[in-house]
């Protein structure tokens, strides 16, 4: 790819990416840190979310930028995620109950 | 709300078809003709045949509401991103915290709105839609920072509820 990126895309696409970047990774690290199977369900929703919609949002920006029109079929993912990553996190959770997973000491 | 059992033109879900046709368009970034006629070919053919897999048909009724909806949703989502990211870097300020499970009376009926605010819920770190208890309607949500039962009661009655219900009801 030949073209430049214009300083109009290419300074809000860093800040998003940063951005969702940290809030994926503290997801992921909340994922490790919290105690029980229940607090672990929430953080990674922080990625799938805020983290996810920053980084679309840069996608959107850097193909604009690069291309010279308006690119937003990226909210399509948006869209798909948000129909889909909460079957998967109540089936997760639904089976815990139902297995009668027992919730550990809080730290 | 009716029962499906609709046929000939009936079967074909307008919402439907046109979300289909509006997804066709984004995924070809496009407005030429062909592909507009292509998109809506698909989009009545689709939601046609998908009707025998959808027991319950929807109407929407104050679709006007959705606006003020999404603009809070995405506010919730954006606070709460941040609370569970303290939680997570233990920035709370040495306060114990306490997850659990909140029990909420729902006064909405209807399924698909049910099935938009399990979206909403789940969508926002910090809660999981549990529960549904289909007899009594009350609603079982898993929160992560949980201080007060009757805040969690005021988020889901006051804040997306009468939202859902005028919708969907």
């Amino acid at each position: 790819m030949t073209a430049t990126l214009p300083a109009w895309a290419a300074l809000p696409a860093i800040v998003l990416l940063v951005c969702g970047g940290l809030l994926t990774a503290i997801g992921s690290f909340g994922l490790l840190r919290l105690p029980d199977f229940y607090a672990r369900m929430h953080p990674p929703t922080m990625g799938t979310t805020l983290g996810a919609g920053c980084i679309l949002l840069a996608s959107m920006a850097i193909s604009s930028g690069l291309l010279g029109r308006p690119v937003i079929h990226e909210i399509l993912i948006t869209v798909f995620v948000v129909m889909t990553a909460p079957v998967t996190a109540m089936l997760l959770v639904r089976a815990a109950r139902y297995r009668g997973t027992r919730q550990q000491k809080q730290p | 709300m009716r029962l499906a059992g609709a046929r000939g033109w009936r079967r074909v879900s307008p919402v439907l078809a046109a979300g289909l046709l509006v997804m066709w368009l984004l995924l070809n970034q496009t407005l030429a003709p062909g592909q507009f006629a292509v998109g809506l070919v698909l989009a009545v053919a689709l939601a046609w045949w998908s009707a025998t897999l959808r027991p319950l048909r929807s109407t929407l009724h104050r679709v006007d509401l959705a606006a003020g909806l999404l603009a809070r949703v995405l506010a919730d989502i954006l606070r709460s991103n941040v609370n569970v990211a303290r939680i997570v870097l233990g920035l709370v300020g040495g306060r114990r915290i306490r997850s659990g499970f909140v029990s909420i009376p729902l006064d909405l009926r209807d399924p698909h709105g049910q099935a938009a605010l399990a979206a909403i819920v789940t969508c926002t770190p910090g809660t999981v839609w549990v529960d549904l208890d289909p007899d009594t309607n009350v609603l079982t949500l898993h929160v992560l920072d949980l201080r007060d039962d009757a805040d969690w009661i005021r988020v889901i009655k006051g804040r997306y509820e009468p939202a859902l219900r005028g919708i969907f009801e």
